[in-house]
């Protein structure tokens, strides 16, 4: 039996397709869910896709934000249950208060597409545990409010709590605070990452396979419980 | 009518490109008034009659959950005749 991994979406969502296509990938088995719903369908983890949710109006994931969807993710996340937020699904965790912080403009203020290399400094958590410390990984980046904002506090707090999971390597992007590009919280079962593991899941489309490893980690970390 | 108005504005420790990109487009035409230029968002709200005390208190709190992000974001609620 394989483990069932719910992708989320949002009106406006772009990649819940390729996020579920990188879930079944990794050996998993990806279940739609759909925002205006509150049913997690017994899935044991959820991505939270990339995209435009409810067109970025107010500020990009602050609608997203009060989907009923999302009152099931936040109880259950509390509970230890796995997220990954991609780019826009970042911005969902971050408005949700599941991470601390904002997601803000591009510092140049350009929407950016590229491909860019990472370093992972935290394998402890519940998506990133398969991958090797500091290891070096190069996958798609692509926003225009990508830049991680938050307060001098909450900055120290997660540098020394070791909660930057992975952080711009060569290129700063965007401005985002000490190049962090992805976080977790306390737990470590909820993760947000700016650029896109999923579509860099075959050699054929992507500019590496190492955007695997985050849903591979998860599936080990199932197995595991 | 009398309209409630939420202004939102970046907090001044956040990086605002917006603000800076008009503060630097302002020379080029001409205008040399601008030390530097903050961009927010402004929310006319429209309620029948003039706003109650109880409507104030509930734009308050719809402006501190949803229309602003108090992470990055601080909000003033006035009235406007």
């Amino acid at each position: 039996m394989s483990f069932r991994i719910g992708v989320v979406t949002f009106p406006g969502s772009l990649d819940d397709r390729d996020a579920a296509r990188a879930v079944e990938m990794a050996g998993g088995t990806a279940v739609p869910l759909f925002h205006a719903s509150d049913d997690l369908k017994e899935v044991q983890a959820v991505v939270l896709p990339g995209g435009f949710s409810y067109g970025d109006y107010l500020r990009c994931g602050a609608i997203a934000r009060f989907a009923p969807i999302m009152n099931s993710i936040v109880t259950a996340a509390d509970h230890g249950f796995p997220v990954l937020g991609i780019c826009n699904g970042f911005q969902v965790l971050c408005e949700s208060h599941l991470l601390p912080g904002a997601l803000t403009r591009n510092s140049n203020l350009h929407f950016l597409c590229r491909d860019q290399k990472l370093k992972i400094e935290n394998t402890k958590t519940m998506w990133t545990i398969g991958f090797k410390q500091d290891q070096e990984i190069l996958i798609p980046l692509k926003n225009g409010e990508g830049s991680f904002q938050c307060d001098d506090e909450t900055l120290n707090m997660l540098e020394s709590e070791g909660r930057v999971i992975a952080r711009y390597v060569d290129f700063d992007p965007n401005g985002s605070r000490n190049l962090i590009a992805g976080i977790s919280n306390e737990r470590g079962n909820v993760v947000g990452l700016m650029p896109h593991p999923e579509h860099a899941i075959e050699s054929l489309t992507g500019p590496s396979t190492d955007g695997l490893t985050f849903f591979t980690s998860v599936l080990h970390q199932l197995v595991g419980r | 009518m009398a309209k409630i108005i939420v202004e939102v504005m970046l907090k001044p420790e956040i990086l605002d490109p917006q603000g800076q990109a008009v503060a630097s487009a302002l020379p080029r035409l001409g205008f040399t008034f601008a030390k530097s230029v903050r961009q927010g968002k402004r929310f006319e709200i429209e309620v029948a009659g003039d706003p109650t005390p109880a409507q104030l208190a509930e734009v308050e709190k719809a402006a501190e959950t949803l229309l602003s992000n108090p992470v990055i974001e601080t909000y003033v609620v006035k009235i406007e005749k």
